[in-house]
């Protein structure tokens, strides 16, 4: 109950104050397989964004890729992540244990759940635009060869939600979703990592700034 | 509302009634087609203007200055989204956004001319550099600080203008400023609609063609003409008499279009053709208020010197 309310509430917000569009590509017609929503990362904000301007049925069964680091730290911040965005948490560093820090979004992909997932790892926060992807990506299509990679770039986010500053500012932000596609089997780690990263970044000059 | 204002409206109303008939006559007759597909959507975005600005009237003064402040706000996030601002522009940004916006329109609530007139162009102007150095950021310092006083001064202080109409007080008219504002958006938004209509049945000769493709002589001097002469018919609604509205109404035309000349050079300059895409068929709302931004502040001033 409160974490619906507070559901409603955060997604409200963000698209009032960001005015969120989404352009591009994006039909939410052919969704019974489990797509994999990948996209640049400026701003704690960032998935928040993508998931709100999804359709409500296609995002009932999305979760945000999120890092155990920040989300696991507070009661607060877990509820959040838990309760209100139903969120997958990842190891991102330290991974002491024998498993894979990929294992829990293994698991979501089998239930059938998408997700939304930030290859660079971490927020950049350089003039750079776009930082050198990790694996984690190559391995999840290793997985499950049927994943649909669905590229979004996000745009102005970092200007609207700066870290480190208390207030957003109000400025508009735009989710360009490029053309989905999958990975050929035995397609090698580089060559993933590497048809991944230019179906990102083509979609910059695309988005209306 | 009185009686002049309703019946305003009405003839407003009749008007579009008409408009709307011919366009679904047109669209029912032809098909779809790209320009009658246009005509429609502009109609209908006619409607929801002459309606919000109906409800704001009938609510009275602090709706409408509420309603400016809207338009204000979201003139104001289309233009500063488009500019290159840095890390360093943080407070500068929530200053204009948090402070400068709501401060100018309450100053025109409470009526404060001497403070809401010199408010953005002396303090706002004083303070943003003030932020932007402590950001640390000189890269482009001086581009960037003048970028976000220049959409401030255009997406607040111009389009402020308009509700301060309201505040003006002019012997024998009391109780009518109302009808200012509405003298004023309806001939500065005719006359883009007239040079449009005029452009595309007559358009020759671009008037800038560096700047704005669809723009022609034909249509500035088609478009501003008629515009003028409705705005010399429109007269009763006004404290002018018949002569002294052509006057105004050429001047507030030509602003207009030199309004529109501006902005689409900024837009060029950016890469974009609209502002944004609030409207369907209009863009964003900088599209559609550009004309207002340009006129709005030298007709109050105009009225101000002349009438009060």
């Amino acid at each position: 109950m409160l974490a619906t309310l507070l559901r409603s509430l955060i997604l409200g917000l963000a698209k009032f104050i960001t005015g969120a569009r989404a352009h591009g590509e994006f039909s939410f017609e052919q969704n019974s397989k489990p797509t994999l929503y990948y996209a640049n990362h400026t701003s704690h904000g960032d998935f928040v964004l993508l998931w709100a301007t999804l359709p409500a049925h296609i995002r009932q069964q999305t979760r945000p890729v999120a890092g155990a680091d920040y989300w696991g730290k507070t009661p607060l911040r877990r509820f959040i992540i838990h309760q209100v965005f139903n969120g997958v948490l990842i190891a991102r560093d330290g991974n002491t244990s024998g498993d894979s820090p990929l294992t829990p979004l293994f698991d979501a992909l089998n239930q059938g759940d998408s997700l939304i997932f930030f290859p660079e790892g971490t927020r950049n926060l350089t003039d750079a635009d776009l930082l050198p992807f990790k694996s984690g990506l190559f391995y999840l299509t290793q997985q499950h060869p049927s994943l649909i990679l669905q590229p979004v770039w996000i745009t102005n986010l970092n200007r609207a939600m700066p870290k480190g500053y208390p207030l957003p500012l109000p400025l508009l932000c735009t989710l360009n979703f490029g053309p989905r596609f999958c990975v050929a089997p035995k397609t090698n780690k580089a060559a993933t990592i590497e048809f991944a990263t230019t179906a990102l970044t083509a979609l910059q000059q695309d988005t209306p700034t | 509302m009185n009686q002049t204002t309703l019946l305003l409206f009405a003839g407003l109303g009749a008007f579009l009634l008409l408009a709307t008939l011919i366009g679904q006559f047109l669209a029912w007759k032809q098909g779809k087609t790209g320009v009658i597909d246009n005509l429609n959507q502009r109609i209908y975005a006619w409607w929801l203007m002459v309606i919000v600005l109906g409800v704001a009237f009938a609510a009275g003064k602090y709706a409408v200055i509420l309603l400016f402040l809207g338009i204000s706000f979201y003139a104001l996030r289309e233009f500063l989204t488009l500019l290159p601002t840095r890390r360093g522009d943080y407070w500068a940004l929530l200053v204009a956004f948090y402070v400068a916006l709501p401060v100018q329109y309450f100053l025109i609530a409470i009526d404060w001319y001497g403070l809401f007139s010199i408010f953005i162009p002396v303090y706002v102007f004083l303070l943003l550099p003030i932020l932007a150095s402590i950001g640390g950021d000189t890269h482009h310092f001086l581009e960037r600080t003048a970028k976000v006083q220049w959409g401030l001064m255009i997406a607040v202080y111009c389009i402020s203008s308009v509700p301060a109409l309201l505040t003006l007080e002019i012997s024998g008219y009391e109780g009518r400023n109302l009808l200012l504002i509405a003298w004023l958006i309806l001939v500065v938004q005719l006359s883009d609609v007239f040079q449009y209509v005029c452009g595309k049945l007559l358009g020759k000769h671009k008037v800038a063609p560096s700047l704005s493709p669809s723009k022609t002589l034909e249509g500035l001097v088609g478009g501003v003409f008629l515009a003028t002469l409705v705005g010399g018919a429109l007269y009763w609604i006004t404290p002018f008499s018949f002569s002294e509205a052509l006057i105004i109404a050429l001047i507030v035309n030509a602003l207009g279009f030199a309004g529109g000349l501006v902005m689409s050079a900024i837009k060029r300059d950016r890469g974009v053709k609209d502002w944004g895409a609030m409207i369907q068929g209009h863009g964003g709302m900088l599209d559609r208020i550009d004309s207002v931004c340009f006129a709005a502040p030298v007709y109050f001033h105009i009225i101000r010197y002349f009438w009060t």
